[in-house]
Parts: structure tokens; C-alpha cells; sequence
């Protein structure tokens, strides 16, 4: 009788304790990585605000000025800059679509048993180095290059023209660079639809390109969604391709934010241009997490 | 009932994805061919004849080698770190539920969301006014930022998939949760450890823009081939791009063939389809968990 009562209390305590425990052991385990993101990803960003509203040099130190004119200055003083970022991105992500769609679509539907060695050939390029990619590229579009030469003799270049720092050059560079990040969600969002619905749209008289045009094609917008984003998100952000392929014309924001930053060192304005990039960013997620429900999209990159 | 136009259609289809593929290829060829160029002076951009030289001697390039094993180093001990803190947050999250976890879904989320030019402006910002000086530990504590969510991400897809009773079963049958882990969880979870590896090592030997901002005077390799690329980029460092190239090749065919045996093997005698080749689902983070 008296052990019963004091066993229901010391069953209810251990139970308590094993769910306390449950609950150390989570915070134990996610703590040290999530105390790194916030550290060195979510403070640094915040962390660009305050940098942002500083005024001073760099010799000489900068001081907390609450200086909020930075943000209209910098703007309007690199608004040409921030416009070509947004159309040379769109323009990249736009001919990857263009790319990768048919390629994707192909592995997806009709590369049978080469589906895995092409999908092998559009990531080994990858392989290489970033930097040497885009010095390839260099290589081949440079003045005195057989490429050069070719158009030239047709016609397509003029005989003084070139292709180097050419804003031809550096979307053609981009949309290189990041054909990937379009090409593998297209084909994973088009290797999952449901085989059975375009034989039932073909079988129920659809003609081949009706059943693509009204089952497949929107079927796949989750690849294209998340394709675009992933495309144009870095390539809004880049730098290399300007500064390989470009010249000062061509200049997106991230080589202003990269010279300003490490060159000039006139890091108010830098950190206010990369605060105002980053904020444009998250309201593009923002509307397309709008268009698409937070889910499929965090699914959709993630 | 396919027409004529719909079999001109898949032609056109098939053409194209050639096409396409090798517009990917090309800077690749021109990469290994320029490995052999016998170029006069500093600039390799024009063709001047054969040579193996390049190929023979292919570190005389000064500062090439120290770059090349400092991109080594720091992508094994950021893949160590973030692997150990990735797996952490990937059962975490997987597998408790708690109240924070909108939030901290977001903070994987973002980085992989994030422009790497704001990350690495940003990560230099908060050096600059903590003044931190920049050099080995800044790149080694910026690479283990933005591979973390590729690893988290990766793990998590293999977790999802796996099967919670078999835990259950280890816990019920008297281990506690370190021996669980230890025992059960882990090696179940390995292949997606692995990948996840393989993927943050890729990520951060070739990273340049964050690095960049957050080196101060260290030279990864990435760094190193960008500085020079101002004078001309020696040949030495396509030798190094192609000799990489060539082993990724090699260990991706190795692991086909591994994978069409083991299927062979499990399969019996019945003959097997393409094997699944697990590289697709190693370099595609962004892919991987939608499966």
C-alpha cells in the first residue's frame, strides 16, 4: 500500500527526468552548430547595419555616427550598378532555363540507360575550379584567340571589335557558371512526374505537345521555381565574371561591395551595399515564398 | 502515337542536350589543352606548340604548392568541424521537436539562400570590429559557416529515410542514448556523412569569394590562380586542374563500377539496370532532400 504511493510519484519523476533529458540532449547536440551560424552568419549580417551607419576612414578609425544618409547616397551613387547586377542575373537565369530545360528534360525522359553518365557530365566540369573556369573562358574569348578571329572573318565581330569586356562576355560567363544550379532541380522536378499521367493525357486523344504543354510543363514548375532561385540568387551576387570577363563598364554591386571593402576600404559604404543587396534578396524569397508556401520552397532549394 | 513532327521534336531534343553538354565541356578541353601549350612568356592564351614540360615540373610555379596544401588542409579540418556540428543539428532537428526550431530552420536555410558576397563582406565586418586579425583561423571559421548547411541538409535527407524503430528497439533493449548513437544511429547515417563530406571538401577547396574577403595575406589556391590571373595564369596550375579532374573521373567510374557489382551481387543472377551512381546525390545538396 505505501510502497504503491510512493512509486507512482517516483515513476511520474522518472518520467519527467527522461524528457528533461530528451530536451538537454537536443540542445546538446544542435548548440555548438547553431551557436556557430548565429555567430559568424546572423550577428555578421545584422552587424552590417551598424558597420554601415559609421563614418571616418580607415587610418584614422570610424566612429558610431547613426549616419543614415549612407544608405541614399550609396545608392544613388551605384544605382547603375545595382540595375545591371539585377538584368544581367535575370538575362543569365533566363538563358539557363533556356539550356537546361531540353537537357533536362531529355535526361529525365528519354536518355534511358545514360541517364546517370549524363548527369555525371554536367557535374564533372564542376570539378574545376571556379577560378579556372572562368580563366578558361578568358582564354577563349580573348583578343587574339582563334574565336575572335572566326567572327571577325565573318563578320559577326568588326575587325577592331572584340568580346573580352563585353557585356556579351559577362552574362555568357554567368549564365556558364551557374547552368548547374538550373539544370539539376529541372531534372529532379521532371524525373518525378508521374509517368502514367502523360500516358493518360495522350490516351485521352492530348496530342504529345497538348499533354506537355498542360501536364508535364506545369508539373515541373516546382523545378523551374527553385531552379530560378538558385540561379539567380548568386549570380545577382557575383563578381568574378565582371572582373575576368568585364571591364569597369560591366561592373556589377559585388565588385563595388569587393572593392569598396578590401580597396578603398571605405567599409560604411560597402557594408550598406551588401545590407541593401541582402535585403532585396529576402524580399524576393519573400515574394516567392508568397507565390509558392514556405514549405515547397525551403524544400524546393533545401 | 508519335508522328513524324513528334519524332523530329525528340531529335531536336537530343541535339540540343548535346549541344549543351558540350558547351559545358568546352572551357574543360581548353583548360587541359592549355596544360600543354609551350607558351614563350608569362601569358598562355595563345597556342604555341607541344610540350610535356608543364606536366613534368608541374609545382616550379613559386607559391603554387603552398597554396594548393593550405586549400587542402583548411577543407579537411572545415569538413571535420562541420560535419560533427552538421550531424548534431541534423538529429536534432529530425528527430525532437522544441520550440526554437523555426528559427533555427531559417538559419540553415539562409546561408544557403545568402549571395557569397554579402557572407563574406559581412563575416569581414564583424573582423574588422571585433579586430580580429585575418588569416588561417578567419577562412578556417568562414568555410565551416557556409558548408554547414550543405552538410545539415545532406544528413537530414538520409535521416528522413531511415527507419526511427530500430532506435526505439536499441533504447528498449537497455542502451542509453550515447550508446544508441554510437551503435545504431551512425552507421546508419554514414553514407549520408560521407557524401556530405565529399560535398563540404568540394565547396570549400574551391571557394574564392569569401575567402577573399576574409584571407588578410594567406593564399589559398583559389586566391592564388585569381592573383595571378592579372599576369597570366601559368600553365602548372591547368596541369593541377586537369590532373584533379582526371582523379574525380577515375573515383566516379570506380564507384560506378563498385555499385553495379554490389547490385550484381545482391541481385543474384538476375541482370541489374544502371546502377545508381551516388555521385548525382553528392553533389546536389539542393536536390538531394527533395528525393
Amino acid at each position: 500500500m505505501s510502497s504503491a504511493a510512493t512509486a507512482a510519484p517516483a515513476a511520474a519523476r522518472g518520467r519527467l527526468s527522461l524528457r528533461r533529458r530528451r530536451a538537454l540532449l537536443t540542445y546538446l547536440l544542435m548548440g555548438p552548430g547553431v551557436a556557430w551560424l548565429v555567430l559568424f552568419f546572423a550577428i555578421p549580417i545584422v552587424n552590417q547595419l551598424w558597420v554601415s551607419l559609421q563614418t571616418g576612414n580607415a587610418d584614422t578609425g570610424f566612429q558610431q555616427t547613426y549616419n543614415w544618409s549612407v544608405y541614399p547616397d550609396s545608392i544613388s551613387q551605384y544605382t547603375d550598378q545595382l540595375f545591371r547586377s539585377l538584368g544581367y542575373a535575370a538575362t543569365a537565369t533566363v538563358l539557363c532555363l533556356v539550356i537546361s530545360f531540353p537537357l533536362a528534360y531529355f535526361i529525365a525522359f528519354k536518355a534511358g540507360r545514360w541517364k546517370n553518365v549524363m548527369l555525371l557530365l554536367i557535374i564533372l566540369p564542376f570539378f574545376t575550379s571556379y577560378i579556372v573556369r572562368t580563366v578558361a573562358w578568358q582564354t577563349i574569348l580573348a583578343d587574339d584567340g582563334w574565336l575572335v578571329h572566326r567572327l571577325q572573318d565573318v563578320g559577326l565581330v568588326a575587325h577592331d571589335g572584340r568580346l573580352l569586356a563585353t557585356r556579351t562576355a559577362v552574362i555568357a560567363g554567368i549564365t556558364y557558371n551557374f547552368l548547374p544550379f538550373m539544370a539539376l532541380p529541372l531534372y529532379v522536378a521532371l524525373e518525378k512526374i508521374d509517368r502514367r499521367l502523360i500516358e493518360a493525357a495522350t490516351d485521352l486523344y492530348a496530342s504529345r505537345v497538348t499533354a506537355f504543354r498542360r501536364v508535364t510543363l506545369p508539373l515541373a514548375m516546382p523545378g523551374v521555381f527553385a531552379g530560378t532561385l538558385l540561379t539567380f540568387i548568386p549570380a545577382l551576387g557575383d563578381f568574378i565574371n565582371a572582373q575576368l570577363l568585364g571591364s569597369s563598364q560591366q561592373y556589377m554591386i559585388g565588385n563595388v561591395i569587393q572593392s569598396q571593402y578590401l580597396v578603398v576600404r571605405d567599409y560604411p559604404v560597402a557594408a550598406a551595399l551588401s545590407f541593401v543587396l541582402m535585403a532585396l534578396i529576402l524580399v524576393g524569397i519573400a515574394v516567392y515564398a508568397r507565390l509558392l508556401g514556405t514549405q515547397t520552397l525551403r524544400e524546393s532549394i533545401a | 502515337m508519335r508522328t513524324r513532327a513528334d519524332r523530329l521534336r525528340d531529335w531536336a531534343i537530343g541535339i540540343w542536350a548535346a549541344l549543351a553538354l558540350i558547351y559545358l565541356f568546352i572551357p574543360i578541353f581548353v583548360v587541359a589543352l592549355f596544360s600543354f601549350n609551350d607558351n614563350k612568356g608569362r601569358f598562355n592564351f595563345t597556342w604555341e606548340g607541344f610540350t610535356w614540360r608543364h606536366w613534368q615540373h608541374p609545382f616550379s610555379v613559386e607559391g603554387l604548392g603552398p597554396a594548393l596544401e593550405k586549400s587542402l588542409i583548411i577543407g579537411l579540418l572545415a569538413t571535420l568541424i562541420a560535419l560533427v556540428l552538421g550531424t548534431g543539428i541534423a538529429l536534432a532537428t529530425v528527430r525532437h521537436r522544441f520550440r526554437a526550431r523555426g528559427v533555427v530552420e531559417q538559419l540553415i536555410f539562409l546561408p544557403l539562400a545568402t549571395p557569397e558576397v554579402v557572407m563574406g563582406a559581412a563575416l569581414l565586418g564583424l573582423f574588422l570590429t571585433a579586430n580580429f586579425a585575418r588569416g588561417f583561423v578567419t577562412i578556417l571559421i568562414a568555410h565551416v559557416m557556409f558548408t554547414l548547411g550543405y552538410v545539415v541538409v545532406t544528413i537530414r535527407a538520409r535521416l528522413e529515410g531511415m527507419d526511427l524503430h530500430v532506435e526505439e528497439a536499441a533504447m528498449d533493449l537497455g542502451a542509453n542514448e550515447w550508446t544508441t548513437l554510437r551503435k545504431v544511429t551512425l552507421p546508419l547515417i554514414a553514407p549520408g556523412i560521407a557524401a556530405a563530406g565529399l560535398l563540404a571538401y568540394a565547396i570549400s577547396i574551391d571557394d574564392f569569394v569569401v575567402t577573399n574577403f576574409n584571407a588578410g595575406q594567406t593564399t589559398t589556391f583559389p586566391l592564388f590562380i585569381y592573383g595571378a590571373a592579372r599576369q597570366g595564369v601559368p600553365p602548372e596550375v591547368n596541369v593541377l586542374a586537369t590532373a584533379l579532374l582526371l582523379t574525380v573521373l577515375a573515383l566516379m567510374i570506380l564507384n560506378v563500377l563498385l555499385q553495379r557489382r554490389l547490385a550484381r551481387r545482391d541481385a543474384g543472377a538476375r541482370p541489374t539496370s544502371a546502377a545508381p551512381a551516388p555521385v548525382p546525390e553528392v553533389l546536389t545538396p539542393g536536390t538531394a532532400a527533395a528525393h
